[in-house]
């Protein structure tokens, strides 16, 4: 087969016609991946409420409700019911404080303030440093694990800072910066604490007693 | 060349990693977990196959001039391809690899065999050619990235192998893919030498 | 301050190349003698400013306000292929001796996934604007000719060493540049 003489006309036109056909073929996949990677999105975040909340009965996904920081940053609060009363909160927080760049926790309280447990679900902090995060405020080695601790009793940010919790070794910021959204979250709690009744007024799904 | 050379030069004679020293950023940027360099590698090879494949087939086509933006073109649309795949069903990957996957296109593997292969062979042998030397690349990789993720933590393919305390942190982490690559690199070619 | 925090982060402890793993193939490839070196880390600096800002704006005024972001890739590499073949152009006007001198490495710019990588950070800086994202480029192509320069410099010593037959060249010079790696870890502290 020939080649195609290289003139202005054939060069232009071969560029013009691959880049359409890129383009359109993109467009169609776009458009055939997009439920799946919505759906993938919504499993994710499905996952991390169910980690850090106790089991409940309802849908949170479907209970949402949003709320703006005084930072300005859109707090999602996922409600977890037990037939009808509040048993927990999973709050999806975050902070710009990051060492590179934004974090995003879903952290579960209990309708007092309580954490109950947390999951790390975006960041771009350092493997082996910063990502350490994941784990190690819920390992309970010395001051580490921030289970169980109430924002308002204890001092939730790093001993640095006077606060009760060691740091990640090496990655202070990465820690206060978790620290930060988890402050966020709560003052955000705290704030709209009135939106979030713990038992429901209306009548129950399953009803009857226990 | 007959077309089982062509399929197993990837492997060994020219493989990416060990021999041409090609696409060393995702070598070293995504060879902290065995899945990771795997993962990396079956992606790589999916858009290496596909554009291969196109450029095979179009190559009559293109001025020459234009010839490289043209297989750059074809390349980026596979690679986004990949992307959204991956985003979709194996949403974990996705993230795990991050900036790594768009960075597929500037892969000098991938651009470097379908300027030296696919434009200039037919069909055929140039899907062979993209499938041989894309899995000889995953090889590479996931043989990288066991061997790192075993020192550094302890584990392969996530199963533990001995406590993570025991593990050498650094191969995690930058030097240690640096200094892992080195030293695997120095080995096969005293391997080679003895061969 | 931000941009302060901004450069010592981007040319020390996120070094493109010695943490983020961008740019290697030219590391590798251009590093053996320092005025090579300084000749490729002048043409990337200007590739990666001028990349990053165009993309940023295709980004923002295009992408984004018609929803195709996937088109991310395509649009951005083949920017970076076109402004490759500029600075080849205006190499071979400007200073024939340099462009003799990069040779094959001028056109693998567009392959240097340092310059893809820096325009795509770019826009996953918090608050992101077109200054930010300049200083942002510049100081990771500072960073990148700072690694390119001193492991130059190191590798011209190592020519001249005696070293075992099966590290010589390309596995003594990756394990070299985990130490030189090593070394810029200890910035993480820093910021």
């Amino acid at each position: 087969m020939a080649k195609t003489e290289s003139t202005l006309k054939n060069m232009v036109l071969t560029l013009l016609v691959i880049t359409c056909v890129a383009g359109t073929s993109l467009g169609f996949m776009y458009e055939l991946t997009k439920g799946p990677i919505e759906a993938a999105k919504a499993a994710k975040q499905q996952a991390a409420i169910k980690e850090v909340v106790p089991e409940f009965t309802n849908n949170p996904g479907e209970e949402m409700k949003n709320f703006t920081s005084k930072e300005g940053f859109e707090i999602k609060f996922f409600p977890a019911k037990k037939d009808g009363v509040l048993i927990g909160l999973a709050i999806e927080t975050m902070t710009n404080k990051g060492f590179s760049g934004n974090i995003r926790i879903m952290v579960g309280i209990k309708p007092d303030g309580t954490i109950i447990n947390y999951q790390v679900l975006e960041h771009k902090e350092t493997p082996g440093l910063g990502t350490k995060m994941a784990d190690w405020f819920k390992t309970d080695k010395g001051n580490q694990s921030i289970l169980g601790k109430h924002p308002k009793k204890n001092k939730l940010t790093v001993s640095k800072d006077g606060g009760e919790v060691d740091a990640i070794t090496a990655a202070t910021i990465s820690s206060r910066a978790f620290f930060d959204a988890i402050r966020v979250a709560f003052e955000t709690y705290t704030e709209n604490q009135s939106s979030f009744t713990v038992t429901s007024n209306t009548s129950t799904e399953e009803g009857g007693t226990k | 060349m007959n077309q089982w050379n062509n399929f197993s030069k990837g492997f060994f004679k020219e493989n990416a990693v060990f021999t041409l020293l090609l696409g060393m950023c995702p070598t070293l940027g995504v060879t902290s977990s065995a899945i990771d360099g795997l993962g990396m590698g079956l992606a790589t090879t999916f858009v290496l196959v596909m554009s291969n494949l196109v450029i095979a087939i179009i190559k009559g086509f293109i001025p020459d001039k234009v010839r490289i933006p043209s297989f750059i073109v074809v390349i980026a649309t596979f690679v986004t391809i990949v992307e959204m795949t991956m985003q979709a069903y194996v949403p974990a990957l996705f993230d795990s690899l991050g900036l790594f996957i768009p960075l597929i296109v500037v892969n000098c593997l991938v651009l470097g065999r379908a300027e030296a292969f696919a434009s200039k062979n037919n069909i055929g042998s140039s899907i062979i050619d993209g499938l041989g030397m894309g899995l000889g690349f995953a090889m590479a990789l996931t043989i990288l990235g066991s061997i790192r993720e075993l020192l550094g933590s302890g584990k392969i393919f996530g199963t533990v192998v001995f406590p993570e305390d025991y593990g050498m942190l650094v191969f995690v982490l930058a030097p240690g893919a640096f200094i892992a690559l080195g030293y695997l690199i120095a080995f096969i070619n005293q391997v080679k030498k003895e061969s | 301050m931000e941009y302060v925090l901004i450069v010592i982060s981007a040319i020390f402890v996120n070094n493109i190349v010695l943490s983020q793993f961008l740019g290697i193939c030219p590391f590798l490839g251009v590093s053996k003698k320092i005025s090579t070196g300084i000749g490729m880390t002048g043409a990337v600096t200007f590739v990666m400013v001028i990349a990053t800002i165009v993309t940023f704006v295709i980004q923002k005024a295009v992408l984004e306000p018609f929803g195709v972001e996937y088109l991310q890739t395509i649009t951005f590499i083949l920017v970076i292929a076109s402004l490759v073949q500029l600075v080849e152009i205006i190499l071979k006007k400007v200073s024939p001796p340099l462009y003799q001198a990069l040779g094959v490495f001028l056109p693998l710019i567009t392959t240097n996934c340092a310059i893809l990588g820096v325009a795509i950070l770019a826009l996953g800086l918090e608050d992101t604007n077109i200054v930010k994202s300049v200083v942002f480029a510049i100081s990771h192509a500072v960073g990148f000719g700072l690694a390119l320069i001193t492991f130059a410099g190191i590798r011209e010593q190592l020519d001249l060493m005696d070293i075992p037959k099966g590290m010589k060249g390309t596995p003594i010079a990756l394990v070299v540049a985990g130490l030189l790696a090593l070394a810029f870890m200890g910035f993480a502290g820093i910021v």
